[in-house]
C-alpha cells in the first residue's frame, strides 16, 4: 500500500477492483465501512462476480475476467475526453510534459521495437528526448505531439465507451456511472482509494493492470493524499515482509536488483543500478544504491568484506537466467534440479498447473518441507483416491518433513500491507517436536558450515565467512535478527557536511537509512527497514495508538518502512508552493522553513518549494511516470487477451494474431500447446478465495471446515439452464490440463456478459479444498490453471482461463 | 447457564415474583445488515466461546453453512439473492434468538425454570431444567430453539449471558470486523440505528428502518434493514411476528382461569399448583402443541432440502 489500512477511512470513494476486500481482508475492510459511515464515502465494486464486497457497495459493475486494462483504459479516456483531471497536479508531478523519442510508436497492438522470435521488445525508442544540458526535455504547455500527455491521449482515445463495453462485457451505462464516480475525485478536496489484490496480479498482464490504475490516480491527483493511493492488500500477515526481505531470487533485500552474469564486477554492478537525475534539482534518491548495497554486504560478511576486496562482491550468486517460481518449476520439470526446500509454501496447490508441478516434484532427488501442517505438497507422492493420483513406486523423491511452529508459537515481526512492521509475542509453545523456523535453519546452517570446514567444496568462502554472530548459533534470536536487519554503525559515522560531527557512534544501532554509507562504516540487512531497531530500542514493539489529528496517522504504533512514513509520496499532498491541496486532510506542509506535519515528510526537510524538488523522489525525474519504459510489454498499458481467451482475436487489434495475448509474456515450450481453445473450452474461469478460509491452510481447521465444508464452483442461472445443471448438483469442470469435480452453486451473482458480439459465461472456482485436511476432500483448483505468468513478475495467470462444465 | 449476578425477571412455569431492588439497564444487540459482509466471524466466535462444534457438513448449493440452526450452531448467516428491476442485492442476515421482550418460548415452556428472562432482557435456557418437550420450538415465532438428539435438551443463543453478566459484549459482537454487530443499552442501540437509517436513506434506501417487532413486545436483538417494509426478503424474517395462538390461549386465557379458580386456596398450595400446573394442562392443548412441534420439525427438514 502506498497509504495504509486506517487511511482508507479518509477516502471519499473506495474502488474495489481486482480484489474482494470484504472476503479476503475482512478485518481491514472495517475501514471501508468506517469511510462509508463517518465520511459518507461511496463504495464501488467492479468484479466478474457480485461478491460479498459488492453486497455492501453503493454500485456494482460486472466485468469479464481478464479485461481490466480495457476498462481502466476507458476510464483514462473518459477523464481526458471530459477534462476531469487535476491539471496542476498532472503538470507538476507527472512526466506528462516530458518529450519522448520520435521513433517511439504504437501500431496494430505492438509498440516500436518488437521481436517476435524473442517475444520481447528492443526499448531503444522508449525514452525521453535529452537536452544538451543532460536533462530530459519537456514541453510545459503539454502540446508537443511527442509529449507524454499527447501520446497518452492518443493511445487511450481508442478506448471509447462502446469499445470498452464490447471488450469487457460491462454494460455501457454501468461503465459510465463508474467513470463519473471516479472522475468526481479529480477535485483537490476529494480522493479515491483503490483496494486491489490477486484479482489484478494473477494475470499475464498483472503489472500493467495495476499501472493503469496508478495512471488514473495520478491524473486525478490522488497519489500522496490521505484517502488516496494505490493499495495492494497483501494476502498473508507477513507476505509484505517476505517481499521486502526478498526470499526470492530476483532481488536482494530491500528491492536491490540482484546481480547477473553481465555484472562482471562490483563497479559495473553499481554503475548500472545507480540512476542519474533526469531533471535538475531532484533528489534522485536511487543515487544512494551503493550505500544500501555496501551496507548489505557488511551485514552479510562483516569483517571479511572491505573496500580492498570489493566487499566480496564475487561471493554473491550471479543470475544466469530467470529463477522466479514458474522458472524454478520449469527447471525442476526438466529434471535439472536435485533438491528443493519448501518452507511455509505449498506449491502443489499454489503454483499453476498441478499436473506439471506433480511431475516436477517427482523428478527431484529430495524435497524438504518445513511447515506446521501436513501440506498437500508433502504428500505429492502418495495417492489420495480420485483427488490426487500418484504412484509411490514410480517416484524416487525422498521427502523430509520438518515440523515447524506456526506464527503464534514464535516471537518476531510481521509486516502488514500498510508496510507497518509490528513485533509479535509468542502465545504458546509449539506441539511435539516442532521447532521454530530459525532453529531449523540455524541448525542446518551450522551443520553445513561444519561440513564445508571439514570437507571444503567448490566455493566454501561465502559459507565459512558468513557473519553469524548469534549468541546461540543454532538458534539466532528474533531480537538479534531484527537488530541486524535494521543495522548499525561499525565505526563512527560522520556528518558529510561537517566531518567533525559524529552522527552515530561505532557499535550503535542506526536511526535510519540516511546514515548508511558505502565506505564500510555501516551494516544493514535491509536498508528500507533501517531504523526499526534504533538506539531507542525496538520500535516495532510500540503500541501507542494516539492519533492527535484524527487522520489515522498513529506514528508511534510499530514502525512503517521507509523511515516510519505512513503515506508515501506525501509531498504530493501539497501544491508546488507547499500548501495542502486539501487543508482538511493535511498530511504535511511547508512551514516556511521546513517540511513537517502529520507524517514523516517524503521530502528533504529543508527543500524550499521554490527549488522545485519534486515528490516522486525514487525516480530520476522527480515526478511520477505516466509513460514507463521499465515495463516489458510497453510504456503504456494496452489490453491483451488472457492466454486462454473466449474470443478468436484481441478485439482491440482483430487483424494482428501477434497481439492477441501479451506479446512479451514468457511461455515455455510445451505450455503454449496446452492452452485450451474456446471451441473446446467455451467458458471463462476465474479462481478466488472465500472469507471462510485462508488459502490451503484452514481446510485443516475444524471451525473453518464447518463454515465452508465442501468444494463448490459457481455458475450463473443462464449457463445452468443451458447445461441442465441444478443448484447442488455435482459437476465436472475441465480445462486442457485437468479436471475437477465439485458441487454447483447456481447463482444470480454471476451474469452472462455480451463480449464482442458473443455471450460469455463465467465459471467461478474457489480454491480452498484439497486432499489433506478436515474439510470434505476435494481437488486442488490449480489442476485447471495455465502455466504462464505476468510478463514482469511471472505471477501465474490464475484469474482468467478456459474451461468446460457439465453434470458429473 | 445459571447466572446469579443477573436478576431473573421471569421464569417458565413459575409465578414467584421477580426481584425488583436492583435497577438493570435493558440491553440489545443491533445487527446492521447494511454493514454485514457475511464473513461468519460471528459463527466462529459463537462456536469458540460456547464450546460447540457442529458436524463438517456439505455444500448444498448456497453459502449458508451450517445450513440451519442446530443445538451446536446457535447463530447462522442466511444469504438471500434478491433481484428487483434489474438490481441485484445479496441480503445477508445473521439469524439466531431474537430475545423477545415477550418470549413465546418461555410462555410455552411447561418446565419450571427451564427458560428464564433476565431483567436486562436476555432470554436464556437452563438445560438442567429442560424436559425436552419441544414446546419452546412451537412457542417461538422465529423458529429458533433446537432440541439436541444427544441429550434431549433445547439449545439456542444465550446472548452470551455469561459475558454480559460481567460487562462484556457477546462474542459475536466482539469479533465482528465491520461493526455490523453492535451491543449496548437498548436505548443507545436505537440511537445508533437512527444514524444508520439516515445514512441508508441518503443512499436511496427510502424504506430503511429498524426491526424491533412489537408483536412480541420488541426484541433485544434488532436489525437495521435496508428494506424494513419487507423483512421477508431477508430469508423470511417474519414481517409481524407474534406468539402462536395456542400459546397465547394457554397462558393468556387458560392460565388466568386456572388462577381464578384457585383464588380461594391457600398461597402455599397456589404456588405448588402453578409449579405443577403446566403439566396438568388440558390434553387437547398438549396434543395441539405437539402436532405443531412435529409440523415445524417437518418444515425444517423441507427447508434443509
Amino acid at each position: 500500500m502506498t497509504n495504509h489500512w486506517v487511511d482508507i477511512k479518509n477516502a471519499d470513494l473506495v474502488l474495489v477492483m481486482g480484489g474482494n476486500a470484504a472476503e479476503a481482508h475482512p478485518c481491514g475492510f472495517k475501514w471501508v465501512i468506517e469511510a462509508k459511515k463517518e465520511r459518507g464515502a461511496k463504495l464501488v465494486v467492479v468484479d466478474p462476480r457480485f461478491t460479498r464486497s459488492a453486497a455492501v457497495s453503493d454500485f456494482y459493475a460486472p466485468i469479464r475476467a481478464g479485461a481490466d486494462i480495457a476498462f481502466l483504459g476507458g476510464v483514462i479516456n473518459y477523464l481526458l475526453a471530459n477534462d476531469k483531471i487535476h491539471h496542476d497536479y498532472v503538470k507538476a508531478y507527472t512526466n506528462a510534459a516530458f518529450l519522448i523519442d520520435p521513433g517511439y510508436g504504437f501500431a496494430d497492438g505492438l509498440f516500436a521495437g518488437y521481436n517476435e522470435d524473442k517475444r520481447s521488445y528492443d526499448k531503444a525508442t522508449w525514452k525521453y528526448q535529452m537536452g544538451e544540458d543532460g536533462y530530459a526535455r519537456v514541453d510545459d504547455t503539454l502540446q508537443d505531439p511527442n509529449c507524454v500527455f499527447q501520446l497518452m491521449k492518443k493511445h487511450y482515445a481508442r478506448y471509447t465507451p462502446d469499445v470498452v463495453s464490447s471488450v469487457t462485457g460491462t454494460p455501457q451505462d454501468a461503465f459510465l456511472k463508474v467513470c463519473e464516480m471516479i472522475a468526481s475525485t479529480a477535485a483537490p478536496d476529494r480522493t479515491m482509494t483503490i483496494c486491489y489484490a490477486l484479482g489484478w496480479t494473477q494475470h499475464s498482464v498483472g503489472s500493467q493492470n495495476i499501472r493503469t490504475m496508478a495512471m488514473i490516480q495520478l491524473l486525478l491527483g490522488n497519489m500522496g493524499m490521505a484517502g488516496g493511493g494505490i493499495n495492494a492488500l497483501r494476502g498473508h500477515a507477513n507476505v509484505q515482509g517476505i517481499t521486502d526481505q526478498c526470499l526470492y531470487s530476483e532481488v536482494l533485500p530491500g528491492y536491490l536488483s540482484a546481480p547477473t552474469d553481465a555484472d562482471v564486477d562490483r563497479a559495473t554492478y553499481l554503475e548500472k543500478r545507480t540512476p542519474k537525475a533526469l531533471r535538475p534539482n531532484q533528489m534522485n534518491f536511487g543515487q544512494n544504491f551503493p550505500k544500501w548495497h555496501t551496507s548489505l554486504m557488511k551485514s552479510w560478511y562483516g569483517n571479511a568484506a572491505s573496500a580492498d576486496n570489493d566487499y566480496r562482491y564475487e561471493w554473491l550468486p550471479k543470475k544466469d537466467a530467470a529463477y522466479d517460481v514458474l522458472a524454478m518449476f520449469e527447471r525442476m520439470h526438466q529434471g535439472k534440479m536435485n533438491g528443493f526446500f519448501c518452507q511455509g509454501f505449498n506449491p502443489l496447490a499454489s503454483v499453476s498447473h498441478k499436473a506439471k508441478v506433480t511431475a516436477a516434484l517427482g523428478k527431484l532427488k529430495y524435497l524438504v518441507v518445513i511447515d506446521p501442517l501436513d501440506t498437500d505438497t508433502s504428500e505429492f507422492w502418495k495417492g489420495h483416491g480420485e483427488f490426487h493420483e500418484a504412484d509411490p513406486a514410480q517416484i524416487q523423491t525422498e521427502v523430509f518433513r520438518l515440523p515447524a511452529n506456526c506464527f503464534a508459537e514464535d516471537v518476531g515481526t510481521f509486516t502488514n500491507s500498510s508496510r507497518v512492521i509490528q513485533w509479535h509475542w509468542k502465545a504458546a509453545d509449539g506441539p511435539g517436536q516442532s521447532l521454530m523456523d530459525r532453529q531449523i535453519l540455524g541448525r542446518l546452517f551450522v551443520k553445513v558450515r561444519e561440513l564445508y570446514a571439514k570437507e571444503g567444496g567448490k566455493l566454501p568462502e561465502p559459507v565459512l565467512n558468513l557473519s553469524w554472530p548469534y549468541r546461540i548459533p543454532t538458534e539466532p534470536s528474533a531480537e538479534e535478527l531484527a537488530m541486524e536487519i535494521s543495522g548499525k554503525a561499525i565505526s563512527d559515522v560522520f556528518d558529510p557536511k561537517d566531518a567533525t560531527k559524529v552522527l552515530a557512534k561505532g557499535g550503535d544501532q542506526l536511526p535510519g537509512f540516511a546514515l548508511l554509507r558505502d565506505d564500510g562504516s555501516t551494516a544493514s540487512g535491509n536498508w528500507i527497514y533501517c531504523g526499526m531497531w534504533s538506539q531507542a530500542g525496538n520500535l516495532t514493539a510500540r503500541r501507542d495508538p494516539s492519533d492527535p489529528t484524527g487522520l489515522g496517522q498513529s506514528l508511534n504504533w510499530g514502525f512503517a518502512w521507509p523511515a516510519n512514513r505512513r503515506i508515501l509520496y506525501n509531498r504530493a499532498s501539497c501544491d508546488p508552493s507547499g500548501k495542502p491541496w486539501d487543508p482538511k486532510r493535511a498530511v504535511i506542509k511547508w512551514s516556511g522553513t521546513a517540511w513537517g506535519g502529520n507524517d514523516v515528510p517524503d521530502m528533504r526537510l529543508d527543500a524550499k518549494p521554490e527549488e522545485g524538488v519534486m515528490p516522486f523522489i525514487m525516480t530520476g525525474e522527480g515526478v511520477a511516470r505516466l509513460f514507463a519504459p521499465a515495463m516489458v510489454e510497453g510504456p503504456f498499458p494496452e489490453h491483451y487477451e488472457p492466454f486462454e481467451t473466449p474470443l478468436d482475436n484481441n478485439p482491440m487489434h482483430p487483424d494482428n494474431p501477434k497481439a492477441v495475448s501479451n506479446p512479451a509474456a514468457r511461455v515455455y515450450k510445451g505450455d503454449m500447446e496446452v492452452f485450451g481453445k474456446a471451441s473446446e473450452f467455451p467458458y471463462v474461469a476465474t479462481t478466488y478465495r472465500l472469507v471462510e478460509h485462508f488459502h490451503y491452510w484452514t481446510k485443516q481447521a475444524k471451525i473453518n471446515a464447518i463454515l465452508q465444508p465442501e468444494q463448490f464452483v459457481e455458475i450463473g442461472e443462464e449457463l445452468a439452464r443451458e447445461k441442465g445443471i441444478r443448484n447442488g448438483d455435482r459437476v465436472k469442470v475441465q480445462s486442457n490440463r485437468g479436471v475437477i469435480k465439485a458441487v454447483a452453486v447456481v447463482t444470480k451473482r454471476i451474469k452472462a456478459l455480451q463480449v464482442a458480439g458473443k455471450t460469455v459465461h463465467t465459471v467461478g472456482i474457489p480454491i480452498h479444498w484439497g486432499f489433506k485436511g478436515v474439510t470434505k476432500p476435494g481437488y486442488l483448483a490449480n489442476t485447471l490453471t495455465p502455466f504462464v505468468g505476468d510478463a514482469n513478475s511471472q505471477t501465474p495467470e490464475f484469474k482468467a482461463f478456459l474451461v468446460n462444465i457439465e453434470k458429473a | 447457564m445459571a447466572l446469579q449476578s443477573l436478576d431473573i425477571q421471569r421464569r417458565s412455569a413459575t409465578t414467584t415474583p421477580a426481584p425488583q431492588a436492583r435497577e438493570t439497564t435493558e440491553i440489545a444487540k443491533l445487527i446492521d445488515v447494511s454493514a454485514c459482509i457475511g464473513c461468519k466471524a460471528c459463527q466462529a466466535a459463537c462456536m469458540e466461546w460456547n464450546d460447540v462444534r457442529d458436524e463438517v457438513g456439505n455444500c448444498t448449493g448456497v453459502y449458508d453453512n451450517p445450513v440451519d440452526l442446530t443445538e451446536n450452531s446457535w447463530t447462522v448467516m442466511r444469504f438471500a439473492e434478491v433481484e428487483e428491476n434489474g438490481k441485484l442485492e445479496w441480503l445477508i442476515r445473521k439469524d439466531g434468538c431474537m430475545h423477545c421482550e415477550d418470549p413465546g418460548c418461555l410462555k410455552a415452556c411447561p418446565s419450571p425454570g427451564a427458560i428464564i428472562q433476565y431483567s436486562n432482557g436476555i432470554v436464556d435456557f437452563h438445560q438442567e431444567n429442560c424436559i425436552g418437550c419441544g414446546y419452546c420450538v412451537t412457542g417461538c415465532p422465529f423458529n429458533v430453539p433446537r432440541i439436541s438428539k444427544k441429550d434431549n435438551k433445547a439449545y439456542k443463543c444465550t446472548l452470551c449471558s455469561d459475558r454480559v453478566a460481567v460487562g462484556q459484549a457477546p462474542a459475536c459482537a466482539k469479533v465482528c470486523p465491520t461493526g455490523a454487530i453492535q451491543f449496548g443499552s437498548k436505548a443507545d442501540m436505537k440511537d445508533y440505528a437512527d444514524k444508520r437509517i439516515t445514512d441508508l436513506k441518503s443512499r436511496g434506501y427510502q424504506q430503511a428502518g429498524l426491526y424491533d417487532p412489537q408483536g412480541v413486545g420488541g426484541t433485544h436483538v434488532m436489525y437495521v434493514l435496508h428494506h424494513a417494509d419487507r423483512p421477508q426478503l431477508y430469508n423470511n424474517l417474519p414481517a409481524d411476528p407474534s406468539i402462536s395462538p395456542t400459546v397465547a390461549l394457554w397462558k393468556g386465557v387458560a392460565k388466568p382461569l386456572a388462577m381464578a379458580a384457585l383464588g380461594l386456596t391457600a398461597l402455599g398450595s397456589l404456588f405448588h399448583y402453578v409449579m405443577k400446573g403446566p403439566n396438568e394442562v388440558s390434553k387437547e392443548l398438549e396434543d395441539e402443541m405437539e402436532r405443531q412441534a412435529e409440523a415445524e420439525t417437518e418444515g425444517e427438514r423441507e427447508n434443509a432440502r
